[in-house]
């Protein structure tokens, strides 16, 4: 680890060194060391190191601006598609390093999924939607083939019943939380191993997040999830490790009954409490 | 305690009564600024449109007679006697395509040869005797095509020869001028076109129903003629201005919309891409006789390509429309959502694929559209090809992009200064119907592809 700015960064430390002291039960999926990420000038992430395990959903809060979906964003790289921005620090995919001149972005991508904080669908309909990914992989060789990954993944966000009858209607046409439900079936269909959602309930209603937080627990069995949000009860609700950023760093990472109920920083402690944010 | 609780309501009530006075009185002023504002909008509005009317409404009550022409209606008797000359040749087995060539045009020679003035005059003398002695006259009757045409009609079916056949025959642009009233009447023979007994005799023989006026397909089948202007038509700048479009359309469109791709979607943002955009910009802002100019220069002077030739205009028109197509493909792009692009490339599309897969069709309505706006904007312009010398007189409808042609505004501009002004005034407002049209329905076919592709979110 970087020793030479550790001083500034007292809890960054202190985190590290936990994780170096007890090596992980359970297998880290993907592992981020010591992040950075520059927008232009301007310094995005002041170097993160988290783990992300295997099978478990981790949640991302901070106050706007923490660099939580920033750092989401490197895991499968999509802040390549921004113009002027800059990483450093290594990301691993079971110990390989994603940035690595060898890796295919789009492989990474089919492996490592995302779900956007506006549901997006294309403006196609809903099997186009869902049998998009797995026809740009050739996952199915045969129509039959595909019509079981569409509904496999359609079930799996707990959409089918609600879209079975009008598969071929457009996508855009459906509410915002079946949208938004869409957008996560069409990222199951590609059988990706990690989910990266981007605060995936923000523009919903509470009935929609409710139905997105349930699925969210479901998923949790089959996929690794990481999960940014706005929303310190649906961090509470849904994860089982919950990290805070703040202002480019990572302050503090723990199991999530544990950072809400007993923060081991003050940061930490004034964010849940409400004093800011 | 107790004047207060008295006064409170009051003072209160009476504050609000000029609050609410004070945004009444501000009321009346904003509904009166949107009245105004309306009904200026509604009389801009209504003037546009009545400019539009009139200009239609000149053009058209100009343009319109010109479809129909002084037509003579005669019965043509192919008189063997006149027209003596050899079987006409066919392809022998074992004849070189050269030399069957070389018969067909000795025969054409000999039927060149053949005074078809006299069949046209021996025609209408049949039919009115009295005339016999007033052939001069008759024979200034017909435009000066026409006798070719009864030599055109011979070589493709020499079974002609010896029958009577009643056709359709164009008068002669003054004696239209003359009978449609578009000269003064009592202007005195020295200031008419025709001879006093010409004029005479058109008047009688329109009177007895053998000249009338009648619908004429020249304008649209025949090309420009200087020698017998009643035949004269736009066919060859018309088929020039198709080849130009193709060149544009397969010329500039393709590259037009690959480039805004690559600028929009691939392209870094730097100096160097700044400067492009900035000059495409500009380029689309310089006058299009500069085009002409370094069409001239490059293409003719460099490149050593024909003059007036429809390719070179095509080139020409094609640079022109480049900066058109791309800033439209470009707008179109921007507007397609970056949520669609994320999308995609959340997947594992690659950035091809989610450029052609996504974000193209989503922006083909706006593309199409700006390539036909392009293409009509090309098809419009007149200035660049003057330069190049497409503002020749052509007598050919020309057959390959090579050959010399004229284009659709180009002919509007050579026959609006023809010396015969009082019959190529209703001629020139007719090539702008024809043009007009055209635009009309270009335009109307990029708002059918745009409705087609509209992708509805």
């Amino acid at each position: 680890m970087n020793m030479a700015n550790t001083k500034e960064i007292p809890l960054s430390r202190s985190f590290a060194q936990r994780t170096q002291a007890a090596p992980a039960a359970k297998l880290a999926k993907m592992s981020a060391r010591d992040v950075k990420v520059y927008y232009g000038e301007a310094q995005a992430l002041k170097g993160i190191s988290v783990d992300i395990m295997q099978n478990e959903v981790i949640a991302f809060i901070g106050p706007s601006g923490c660099g939580k979906s920033t750092f989401l964003r490197t895991l499968n790289r999509m802040n390549d598609t921004i113009e002027g921005c800059r990483i450093e620090g290594e990301v691993t995919l079971d110990g390989k390093d994603i940035y690595d001149a060898s890796l295919d972005v789009v492989l990474l991508r089919a492996q490592v999924g995302i779900v956007f904080q506006k549901p997006n669908p294309f403006p196609k309909s809903i099997y186009d939607n869902i049998a998009y990914g797995p026809r740009l992989h050739g996952l199915a060789s045969t129509r039959t083939d595909l019509d079981e990954i569409v509904e496999k993944s359609l079930r799996r966000a707990g959409l089918w019943n609600e879209v079975k009858d009008r598969l071929q209607q457009p996508g855009t046409g459906l509410s915002g939380g079946q949208q938004q439900r869409l957008c996560i079936a069409r990222a199951i269909a590609v059988s990706p191993e990690v989910i990266l959602m981007d605060e995936p309930c923000s523009a919903l209603d509470p009935i929609a997040t409710a139905k997105i937080e349930e699925l969210i627990n479901e998923l949790s069995s089959q996929y690794t999830i990481a999960i940014v949000t706005h929303s310190m009860q649906q961090a509470a609700r849904v994860s089982h490790r919950t990290a805070y950023f703040h202002l480019g760093e990572l302050i503090e990472v723990n199991a999530t009954e544990k950072v809400f109920t007993q923060p081991e920083h003050e940061l930490t402690e004034a964010y849940i409490t409400g004093r800011f944010g | 305690m107790n004047t207060p609780t008295t006064t409170t309501p009051l003072d209160e009530g009476a504050r609000r009564q000029q609050l609410l006075d004070k945004v009444q009185k501000s009321l009346r002023r904003r509904h009166a600024a949107e009245r105004r504002f309306r009904v200026l909008g509604l009389l801009a509005v209504v003037a546009g449109l009545s400019f539009v009317a009139i200009l239609f409404a000149s053009i058209l009550s100009r343009g319109l007679p010109a479809f129909w022409q002084s037509t003579i209606t005669v019965d043509v008797f192919f008189d063997p006697e006149l027209i003596q000359v050899s079987a006409k040749p066919l392809q022998g087995r074992n004849e070189t395509p050269a030399a069957f060539r070389e018969r067909e045009l000795a025969w054409q020679g000999e039927l060149a040869m053949v005074n078809w003035n006299r069949i046209l005059e021996d025609s209408v003398i049949a039919q009115r005797p009295e005339l016999a002695q007033q052939r001069r006259e008759v024979r200034a009757l017909f435009t000066s095509a026409e006798k070719f045409r009864l030599r055109d009609r011979v070589f493709a079916d020499p079974g002609l020869i010896g029958r009577t056949v009643t056709l359709d025959l164009l008068a002669d642009a003054n004696v239209d001028v003359w009978l449609r009233g578009n000269i003064d009447r009592s202007l005195p023979d020295s200031q008419q076109q025709l001879k006093p007994e010409v004029r005479a005799l058109a008047d009688r023989l329109k009177a007895e129903g053998m000249i009338a006026i009648k619908f004429s397909t020249a304008l649209f089948t025949n090309p420009d003629s200087r020698s017998s202007p009643a035949s004269s038509g736009l066919a060859g700048a018309f088929v020039g201005s198709l080849f130009m479009m193709l060149i544009v359309i397969f010329l500039a469109v393709p590259i037009a919309v690959a480039s805004a791709i690559y600028l929009e979607e691939f392209a870094p943002s730097n100096r160097v891409t700044d400067v492009i955009e900035v000059n495409i910009n500009n380029l689309a802002a310089v006058p299009s006789i500069v085009f002409g100019l370094l069409g001239a220069a490059i293409f003719i002077n460099w490149f050593k390509m024909p003059l007036s030739a429809p390719l070179v205009g095509g080139l020409v028109l094609s640079l022109m429309t480049l900066p058109t197509v791309i800033i439209a493909t470009r707008a179109s792009l921007k507007a397609v959502p970056p949520s669609i692009r994320q999308a995609a490339l959340g997947i594992g599309a690659s950035k091809v694929q989610t450029v052609f897969h996504h974000v193209l069709p989503l922006a083909l309505p706006g593309i199409l559209t700006g390539a036909i706006i392009g293409v009509a904007q090309a098809l419009g312009e007149t200035a660049p090809l003057l330069l190049i010398g497409m503002s020749a007189f052509v007598a050919n409808v020309p057959a390959t992009p090579l050959d010399q042609s004229t284009a659709l505004p180009v002919q509007i501009y050579l026959w609006q200064g023809n010396e015969l002004r009082n019959f190529f005034e209703a001629r020139t407002s007719a090539a702008i119907i024809v043009l007009l049209g055209l635009m009309i329905s270009l335009n109307a076919f990029a708002i059918w592809l745009r409705k087609k592709f509209e992708v509805r979110w």
